[in-house]
């Protein structure tokens, strides 16, 4: 299910705002058709409250950008991607609970 | 009466608790569905449902959550996303802690935490989860666009699935360690009426193999012990439920060899006052649709015991 609260991103969007971002960034990877990232979904937009100003979390729907999963080898959803100063700092794949989650942002911080 | 927060608190809102939940706000029971991740547990992933009673025409797991959800919510369910760090379920008020520090009392539980994906076992499984090795073919099917995969499992889930992969791989083999499918006589029909699956029966799934880029083939062994290697760049796994009882305080509670909880025909646990109901159950037969009988089964057991302690 899309989510308001959290910011969708594009291929073409993708350097600009990840990689050359102030910020660290976290990317959710996902597709309407993927019930695990509707599972997650609800813990991503509290997560982005909660992380505001320290790390920014956007969605990228695969279906419509096949660009930036492609590069990043990804070929499972949801996979989430943390990203700092144009890294990967760290992945997870599937849905993962809040702490789990909670535990990768902080990577980054 | 043993005062606490809510007379019910429902652990998981899969069809179990969903059907429990239903219940419960139909009885007008002061209750609470706490749920992980998002309602619909298991349901969410599956690809599409035809076995659920009601829906003529077939219904997809991602339409069957929305709807039981939105069943329970239209009489007032109280659902609650959080996760759970520990649980004392003995005496007559049982104690919930969350993560976010908050503590719930309850006086009756109803554990409905079902199960995860079964693992194989061998080696590469956990080296290349996410490339290539798959327990959901709804989420990473489409990532396999004319490409060969495997699916590995006999039962209705791993039949299921090797149909729905049908529509982007170019070939599907499906791996089974016994010579008989456990699947539905319907479901095995259309995968044997498939041009693009085939069957490797009494095999067994070595080793998964790859590289940086992820899954390159499986190594198989057949019931007479010769060995061989297959070439995909998929292995999606439906080899049954491992029980999600990471957080059940195990001790107190009876389980059976594999960790599901055993209850007797009222879905009541050896704790009183506790009651399990779906996959998360010590049975036979993990369908959806007996996940929602159990939950409603549940819930009145649940009442029954309320009623007596007032």
């Amino acid at each position: 299910m899309a989510s308001d609260k959290v910011q969708h991103i594009s291929d073409g969007e993708f350097e600009s705002k990840i990689l050359k971002g102030a910020l660290p960034c976290l990317v959710d990877f996902w597709a309407p058709w993927c019930g695990p990232c509707k599972a997650i979904a609800p813990v991503i937009d509290e997560l982005a409250a909660e992380f505001e100003g320290k790390v920014q979390i956007v969605k990228m729907n695969v279906d419509d950008n096949p660009a930036t999963p492609g590069k990043y080898g990804i070929r499972a959803i949801p996979t989430l991607i943390l990203f700092k100063g144009g890294e990967v700092v760290d992945q997870i794949t599937g849905a993962v609970g809040k702490s789990q989650l909670t535990a990768l942002l902080n990577k980054a911080t | 009466m043993p005062k606490a927060d809510y007379q019910l608190v429902i652990i998981g809102g899969g069809p179990a608790g969903l059907t429990a939940g239903l219940y419960a706000a139909r009885a007008r029971l002061k209750t609470v569905l706490l749920e992980r991740g998002a309602l619909g547990g298991q349901v969410l992933t599956c690809d599409w449902v035809d076995n659920y009673p009601g829906f003529a025409e077939g219904v997809s797991g991602f339409d069957l959550s929305d709807k039981m959800a939105a069943h329970a919510s239209r009489f007032g369910l109280e659902t609650k996303i959080c996760e759970i760090t520990s649980l004392d379920l003995r005496g007559d008020v049982k104690t919930i802690h969350l993560d976010d520090g908050e503590r719930l009392t309850a006086q009756a539980v109803i554990i409905c935490t079902g199960g995860s994906p079964g693992k194989l076992g061998v080696p590469g499984e956990l080296e290349f989860a996410g490339k290539g090795v798959s327990y959901c073919a709804t989420c990473d099917g489409p990532f396999y666009q004319g490409q060969e995969v495997a699916v590995v499992g006999g039962g209705n889930t791993a039949i299921q699935e090797a149909l729905h992969l049908n529509k982007f791989a170019s070939k599907v083999t499906v791996i089974h360690r016994r010579q008989e499918l456990r699947a539905t006589k319907i479901v095995q029909e259309k995968a044997m009426a498939s041009p693009l699956i085939d069957f490797l029966l009494d095999t067994r799934v070595q080793a998964i193999t790859g590289g940086a880029n992820g899954v390159t083939g499986i190594l198989l062994e057949d019931k007479s012990g010769s060995r061989s290697t297959l070439a995909v760049t998929g292995v999606f796994i439906f080899i049954g439920v491992t029980p999600n009882n990471q957080l059940l305080p195990l001790t107190d509670l009876e389980t059976d060899e594999y960790g599901f909880i055993v209850t007797d025909t009222e879905m009541k646990t050896s704790l009183p006052g506790v009651f399990a109901a779906g996959d998360i159950r010590s049975k036979s037969f993990r369908q959806i649709v007996n996940a929602a009988g159990e939950g409603a089964t549940a819930e009145l057991s649940a009442e029954h015991y309320l009623a007596r302690l007032a």
